[in-house]
């Protein structure tokens, strides 16, 4: 605080704390009808907790779920929890690599692997969704986590932040390297991944939420239940047809369906926050 | 790759808990029945496993009508499509066109060792999935037809004692309702289906020519052409003035408008039979849709909405004997009473029609019957069979978009009609040329 | 294009490490891409069985299709609200968190989270809240006199997809405004506070200028976010309508090739959008790698 002034500080808390709210109010509304019955969501949604929590998590946790048309919970959370981890994991190590190579090398044909990989910058799967999904089918890989994930790791995100932060990696510690005569990999291995920690961080919880945010394509690529994800089934859930969705226990899904990327982003909010922004500084 | 596999059998033991099961032929059957009805479709299709050791339906969810047909598409074109898959009614013509990708049932039953009848459809369901020789294409599942809901104590309330059967009949009791104090008098949802398609088929007036597509084609929607729906539409939308017609959304979104009370009369869906007595803290009940008596003295018959499964074409000759047999099962009067009374859907064959009246159904129910009243009120009329245009899933988008801009007064009803007849007349050339 | 001024010298190892994202890139996007290029001269119907090539007239079609164009309105119309509001929400509360040192990271913390909730979940979320006749938001609207319905209103309908856009995304601006208001030394705004400049004032001839860089990065992603990312929410909410109110690009891409099965039109329409992120891309390049060398 530069000076002292008791008004403005109730002022910014005040707005801050209503900011805070509002942010939060979609979600806790989510949490309210998910203690409710099913026709006390539909004829009105109450703005406090009701009794129906237990029963309500219970059902959709236990074998109750397929009433409201989706697998069991659990193999969901599971599959989603897989998809996440293979996008990111695999995402993050052949970024590491790519940027190294581009960086750290010159060799020919360089510049063309350059572009090869950040022309898929920003072009959203959905666009260009039919026409993968054929190539994912063509080679049989249907109803498999890696069809699940592989082609969403096709995307040049992490490949041109990790290339940014490279760039700002002091020379010195490249030669320095060099004269204690350690080979490239040696070099990446003990000087350039330990200190990418954050940024593998920061994008570790960004990948994750994409990962286990998509929708549209784990709908196209799984004919098996068995491969089915938890925000599929959350939309499976909301599209019930002409009968009305059960929307205490969609929205009991949609709370466990949160938790996960949520616990994610709140335990490495430190790192993250600092690898976010180093990287794009 | 290994370890993909090897992670995959380890799910899918988690999954079923159960070890599995050799020998069987694996029929796949795609469907859009999210929810209960889901479940329903599982315990269909495990009563026809349990009937039998040689065949095994696996039935899968695979979204919404669109995404499913779509799903369906994309898995033919990489040479993995299901045996069966759940289409829209309004996916006909495209599924019809698709001459070498789809297998008719006709010809499926026919082949087949089965002893099938297709007349055991009611006329109205038949002929919306027919040939013009009347030759059945794809097997009638879901069917249902608009009827008009209506919340018996608000009607009460108003002093009105007899539910609207004409459009007169319905702004009158919106002026009797709003002297009560209730502004709505009733919405709609589907609105293409239910205040275009039905409309001109209950009132016997073509929606399209050449038959409503079903002969060729090279047909054109003629729905700007009868006056006496451009004025109703004219009417009901001069009424969202004085909040008697609300407008809630497409499809069902506007279903809470009357589970709530707000609005007195809703048409839609006969299917909606569940949740509304599910929701519902009034007295209500079902009836036939409104007559436009400037239109027609007597009403002609409703049209169907709903899904049919279609067979897809390029698997081996024996797994077809599974889906005929398939078929021929849940065709039987049992699984068709059992699905129309849990479902709400209209029972579509004649046998399950007359069991569930044997049963007792529509007295415990009353009012269910409305549905199929509606649907077997005359025998069908070229003008009132069905209809079949390609892409008219864009189609009743556009006719969406355009009656949005008639609700929200940016058009007339006329302008709306024309705009959307004309937008639907170059999806309909476009469709005409890519399958010609 | 930059290396390093300090390289090694290998003659297989670069090749060995970008070759399994090359591999992937190839087989999963440049391939799929150049199919879809290939499709949007064709005229084909939806199974595949007849094709035809039909040269560039998908394209002069979507071009003299008003429809089209006015997708393109709406989307940058939509795409500026979503940046807009969601910037300026986020820089107000980052300006207020970064006052009140001692607790930002408390705020942070509750700030942050929605940036986790799935674009299709938050659809059904803010469905919920906005809904006529069940929605909170909407009952509290009529409250005071406002007739919400989304499903009939234009303006509605666009505030509902803008908020529930922008909500998701003032968490991640938040985030590198703060930084960026933390990371402006002390000193500097203290100095100014001794010559007597209030906090309004200090705001705008200090901090604002400094953040310039982290906003325009900000509006970088916030328009690609907008224009590509929220098609979960459009699908959700009010799937386009009324009308054609809400159709925005990649919403049309999409509802072309699986709803109309219209594949040679949204194909051309994917490579239109290719060229935009393309041009896009080869923005924030150019900006971000002028900004590493300083």
């Amino acid at each position: 605080m530069v000076e002292r002034r008791p008004l403005l500080l109730v002022v910014q808390h005040a707005v801050l704390i209503l900011g805070a709210a509002v942010f939060v109010f979609p979600i806790y509304l989510a949490f309210v009808a998910s203690t409710h019955t099913a026709r006390e969501v539909n004829s009105g949604l109450p703005l406090l907790p009701g009794d129906q929590m237990w029963t309500n998590y219970a059902t959709v946790l236990g074998d109750g779920l397929s009433t409201a048309g989706a697998p069991p919970i659990g193999l969901m959370l599971m599959n989603s929890t897989i998809m996440a981890l293979a996008i990111t994991l695999g995402k993050l190590a052949i970024s590491l690599l790519s940027s190294f190579a581009i960086v750290y090398f010159r060799f020919p044909f360089r510049v063309l692997a350059f572009w090869t990989i950040f022309i898929t910058l920003m072009l959203p799967v959905e666009v260009r969704i039919l026409p993968t999904y054929e190539v994912v089918a063509q080679l049989g890989m249907l109803n498999s986590y890696a069809g699940l994930s592989i082609p969403l790791i096709a995307s040049a995100t992490a490949t041109f932040l990790f290339r940014q932060f490279f760039m700002t990696v002091p020379d010195e510690l490249t030669e320095a390297a060099r004269i204690d005569g350690a080979g490239p990999l040696k070099f990446f291995r003990d000087i350039l991944v330990p200190l990418s920690r954050t940024n593998i961080a920061a994008l570790f919880v960004i990948l994750f939420i994409y990962g286990w945010n998509q929708y549209l394509w784990p709908l196209l690529v799984t004919t098996d239940e068995s491969y089915y994800t938890v925000v599929m089934g959350i939309q499976r859930m909301a599209n019930a047809g002409e009968e009305t969705p059960q929307w205490h226990l969609i929205m009991s899904t949609a709370i466990l369906a949160l938790l996960p990327p949520v616990v994610v982003i709140l335990a490495m909010q430190r790192l993250f926050v600092r690898g976010l922004v180093e990287v794009e500084k | 790759m290994t370890l993909t596999r090897s992670a995959t059998a380890i799910a899918t033991l988690m999954a079923l808990g159960a070890t599995p099961v050799a020998a069987q032929t694996e029929i796949q059957f795609w469907h859009a029945m999210g929810g209960a009805l889901g479940e329903k479709v599982e315990e269909i299709a495990t009563g026809f496993n349990e009937s039998q050791d040689d065949f095994k339906v696996v039935p899968t969810y695979k979204g919404n009508y669109t995404e499913n047909m779509t799903a369906a598409i994309a898995a033919f074109r990489a040479g993995e499509q299901p045996h069966i898959v759940q289409v829209f009614e309004v996916g006909t013509a495209t599924m019809m066109a698709a001459e070498g990708a789809v297998k008719p049932v006709h010809a499926l039953m026919e082949n087949a060792d089965i002893d099938w009848n297709a007349d055991a459809y009611l006329p109205a369901v038949r002929s919306y999935y027919s040939t013009p020789e009347g030759k059945l294409l794809s097997l009638p599942f879901n069917s249902s037809t608009p009827v008009l809901w209506y919340n018996a104590d608000l009607l009460e309330q108003a002093g009105i004692d007899e539910v609207p059967s004409t459009w007169d009949e319905m702004f009158a009791a919106g002026e009797a309702l709003q002297e009560t104090g209730h502004d709505c008098a009733f919405s709609f949802g589907w609105q293409s289906w239910v205040m275009i398609e039905n409309y001109l088929a209950w009132h016997d007036a073509p929606i399209g020519t050449k038959e409503n597509g079903f002969a060729r084609l090279d047909t054109e929607l003629v729905i700007d052409e009868s006056e006496s729906l451009t004025d109703l539409l004219q009417r009901i939308a001069d009424s969202t003035e004085d909040g008697t017609f609300k407008y809630g959304g497409r499809r069902g979104d506007s279903l809470p408008l009357f589970t709530s009370g707000e609005c007195a009369m809703w048409m839609n869906s006969s299917a909606y039979y569940a949740s509304i007595k599910d929701q519902a803290e009034f007295e209500f009940g079902q009836s036939m849709l409104p007559l436009n008596t400037d239109a027609a003295d007597a009403p002609q018959n409703s049209i169907i909405g709903g899904a049919t499964l279609w067979v897809l074409d390029g698997h081996d000759d024996g797994d077809y004997q599974g889906v005929a047999e398939f078929f021929d099962y849940m065709s039987q009067p049992e699984v068709q009473a059992d699905w129309h009374q849990s479902t709400g859907y209209v029972p579509i064959t004649t046998a399950a029609y007359e069991l569930s009246q044997e049963q007792g159904f529509y007295e415990e129910e009353p009012g269910t019957d409305t549905a199929i009243k509606q649907l077997s009120l005359n025998e069908p009329t070229a003008n009132s069979s069905g209809l079949r245009f390609g892409n008219f899933v864009q189609i009743r988008d556009i006719i969406n978009e355009e009656l949005e801009d008639l609700w929200a007064g940016n058009q007339s009803a006329a302008e709306a009609l024309e705009n959307a007849a004309d937008r639907g007349n170059d999806l309909l050339r476009e469709f005409e040329d890519s399958n010609s | 294009m930059r290396t390093k001024k300090v390289t090694f010298r290998h003659r297989w190892l670069p090749y060995l490490l970008v070759a399994p994202q090359i591999a992937i890139t190839l087989v999963f996007f440049i391939w799929p891409a150049s199919q879809a290029l290939y499709q949007s001269v064709l005229r084909q119907d939806a199974f595949g069985l007849k094709t035809e090539f039909v040269g560039l007239a998908n394209f002069a079609k979507l071009f003299n299709d008003p429809l089209y164009l006015e997708s393109f309105v709406t989307t940058v119309v939509y795409s500026a609200m979503v940046a807009g509001l969601s910037m300026g929400v986020a820089l107000v509360l980052a300006v207020m968190a970064d006052r009140v040192v001692r607790q930002a990271t408390t705020y942070r913390t509750l700030l942050i989270w929605p940036y986790a909730v799935a674009p299709a979940v938050a659809g059904v979320l803010w469905w919920f809240l906005f809904n006529p006749t069940i929605g909170i938001a909407a009952y509290a609207l009529d409250a005071v006199g406002y007739d919400w319905n989304h499903y009939q209103d234009g303006g509605d309908a666009m505030t509902l997809i803008v908020i529930a856009a922008a909500w998701r995304q003032v968490s991640y601006n938040f985030l590198f405004f703060l930084a960026g208001l933390q990371a402006i030394p002390r000193s500097l705004t203290e100095a100014a506070a001794i010559d007597g400049a209030g906090p309004v004032k200090r705001f705008w001839t200090i901090q604002l200028p400094l953040l310039s860089p982290t906003a325009f990065f900000l509006v970088v992603v916030n328009v690609v976010y907008a224009f590509f990312e929220t098609f979960g929410i459009v699908h959700a909410t009010t799937s386009g309508g009324p009308g054609n109110d809400t159709v925005i690009l990649v919403y049309k891409v999409w509802r072309d090739a699986f709803e109309g099965l219209n594949l040679g039109s949204s194909a051309a329409q994917s490579v239109v959008l290719m060229v935009i992120v393309i041009a896009l891309t080869a923005i924030q390049f150019r900006y971000l790698e002028n900004r590493v060398e300083y």
